[in-house]
């Protein structure tokens, strides 16, 4: 048996793999593209309103900022407390066709002195965390951003 | 101008971590401002309160809380919650009161005991609040934003660490000054440079501190004042409340994206530009015009972005403004005189408040050490979680 694995938002990202994607929502109207996913109505206060539908965002982006987490970030942010503090970084990702910035965490291992702004980086499934134990626990998946030079 | 209220007082509880209730810094605000007004807690005919969200339910209620503390007399009450912007928001429903004639004096108070370390969103599971939510998914603090966008302007402007630290000099210099101020001792950029990492770029000492504090204003119509024997107050000629404009194009917290671009094109004003630009607007005041502001300093780096959205020089000319020695006192534009956040540290509900006392009392010529030479035109910046706006023109 292994912890159960649930992403920690449910309908943001999908697929395993090179298929993994973050998920957004598309308005049929006026092209505005939306992550987190919007389901209501269209945002833009000049649209008559159009359906708003699922879209796999661009998988490659290019970075915007970068920086880090040299803190523990307090709670909701799960961490084991009675580990170590291990920083890691968070990189704000500018997607060209869907003309948007997201930020995510970048994949454990690479730091801020791996960076630059401008640097090309592809979303990647990644583990936030786990919880309870390895029978019955859960494990927690997001999106992690990985530089395209990296293949660790 | 017919637009204008008088600032009859302005009060504040001293910032630093006292232990005590929020009720007691607003208090002991209010009584001070009443006091700098020289009228009575009877006279006041409405209280508006700034919320607090930590410190339990009364938090909730503010306007009323303090009301109750200072003995219930009957007053019109109101509460505004609208994050950091919530000083501004009861300074704009005040004055909206008095202009519309359903108050001559308002009594405006906010106050916080804010927790040690990061703030952090309110408990339970919460996945439906976008702050709730870049805790949990990203473990995004407030600092993670601040280093963003310092990194940000070091790439696009080539601002330096070394710039963000003079930003540190500069206002400790000033908040030494401040016998309102927690931190009353002057900062190197040596001392700077020396401290942790918090999120890279920046550094302990470029972001500033959680603190308790409490701020309130008298604010009454101009025809009141002068009948209560202020010929030339200070004067309220400008406040901005507004939202940012679709599409919001810079990740801002607490979002975890911005919104898209590819619907609407961008109309190129930031949404900090566009509440300073509300400002101006409404005071029919430019920024050439000003003797002062005080700014919402969250982190060294976020100021110089300040004096861009300010007008007080061209994007990306920030830090040749801070190494010029304008924005120091002395300087053609200085910003920051109370010592800002970096000598203050948050509370949350009274910083918006505080900054206007800071003009108030500029503008008044009774800053002591601190005094702006001169001083005739202020502004202040500041800006709420969840795109609140928040600026205010003062004059003399
Ligand atoms: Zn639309």
């Amino acid at each position: 048996m292994t912890r159960t694995r649930t992403p920690v938002v449910a309908g943001w990202f999908a697929g395993e793999g090179e298929d993994f994607r973050l998920l957004g929502t598309r308005c049929s109207a006026c092209a505005s593209v939306y992550f987190p996913r919007q389901d209501g109505a269209c945002r833009n206060p000049g649209c008559a309103g159009g359906d708003l539908v699922e879209v796999p965002l661009s998988r490659r982006g290019r970075i915007w900022s970068y920086t880090d987490a040299r803190y523990r970030p307090p709670e909701p942010y799960v961490s084991d407390r009675e580990l170590p503090w291990e920083p890691y970084t968070l990189i704000a990702v500018e997607l060209a066709a869907e003309r948007l910035v997201v930020l995510g965490q970048g994949v454990p291992g690479v730091s801020v002195a791996d960076l630059e702004i401008g640097m090309e980086v592809e979303v990647v499934p990644g583990l936030l965390g786990e919880d309870g134990d390895e029978a019955s626990g859960t494990a927690w998946t997001t999106w992690h951003w990985r530089p395209t030079g990296v293949t660790a | 101008m017919t637009g204008d209220v008088a600032v009859l007082g302005a009060g504040m509880h001293p910032w630093g971590k006292w232990g005590r209730s929020f009720v007691e810094y607003g208090t002991a605000a209010a009584r001070a401002a009443l006091a700098d007004a020289g009228i009575g807690w009877r006279d006041v005919q409405s209280v508006v309160g700034a919320d607090t969200v930590r410190g339990g339910y009364p938090g909730y209620v503010a306007g009323a809380t303090f009301a109750k503390a200072l003995g219930w007399q009957g007053a019109r009450v109101t509460s505004v919650y609208a994050a950091c912007a919530s000083g501004a928001q009861a300074i704009a429903t005040a004055r909206a009161q008095i202009l519309a004639g359903l108050a001559d004096v308002v009594l405006v108070v906010g106050a916080d005991a804010a927790p040690k370390g990061f703030f952090r969103p309110a408990g339970g599971d919460r996945p439906d609040d976008p702050d709730w939510l870049r805790f949990r998914v990203l473990g995004a603090t407030n600092p993670t934003y601040f280093g963003l966008y310092a990194r940000r302007r070091m790439a696009v402007h080539g601002d330096t660490l070394e710039d963000f630290a003079q930003v540190k000099v500069k206002n400790a210099a000033c908040g030494a000054l401040n016998p309102h101020a927690r931190y009353r001792t002057a900062v190197s950029a040596e001392e700077v440079a020396a401290s942790a990492v918090v999120a890279d770029p920046l550094r302990l000492l470029d972001i500033c501190a959680t603190s308790d504090g409490g701020a309130s204003l008298v604010l009454s119509s101009m025809e009141f004042a002068r009948r209560h024997g202020a010929t030339d107050p200070v004067r309220i000629r400008a406040v901005s409340t507004v939202t940012p404009t679709y599409p919001n194009t810079v990740l801002d917290l607490p979002d975890i994206a911005t919104d898209s671009a590819a619907g609407v094109e961008p109309d190129g004003a930031s949404f900090r530009s566009s509440i300073a630009r509300a400002a101006y607007e409404e005071a029919g005041i430019g920024p050439e015009e000003l003797s002062l502001a005080e700014v919402y300093d969250l982190s060294t780096a976020l100021e110089l972005q300040w004096y861009e959205d300010l007008g007080l020089c061209a994007e990306g000319a920030a830090a040749k403004l801070l190494r010029e020695g304008a924005t120091a006192p002395g300087g053609r534009i200085p910003v920051n005189v109370s010592g800002g956040l970096a000598s203050f540290g948050e509370a949350v509900p009274a910083q918006a408040i505080a900054q206007v006392c800071e003009l108030t009392w500029q503008l008044r010529g009774t800053a002591g050490a601190r005094q702006v030479t001169g001083a005739r035109v202020g502004i202040t910046a500041n800006q709420g979680l969840f795109g609140h706006g928040s600026s205010v023109v003062a004059v003399r």
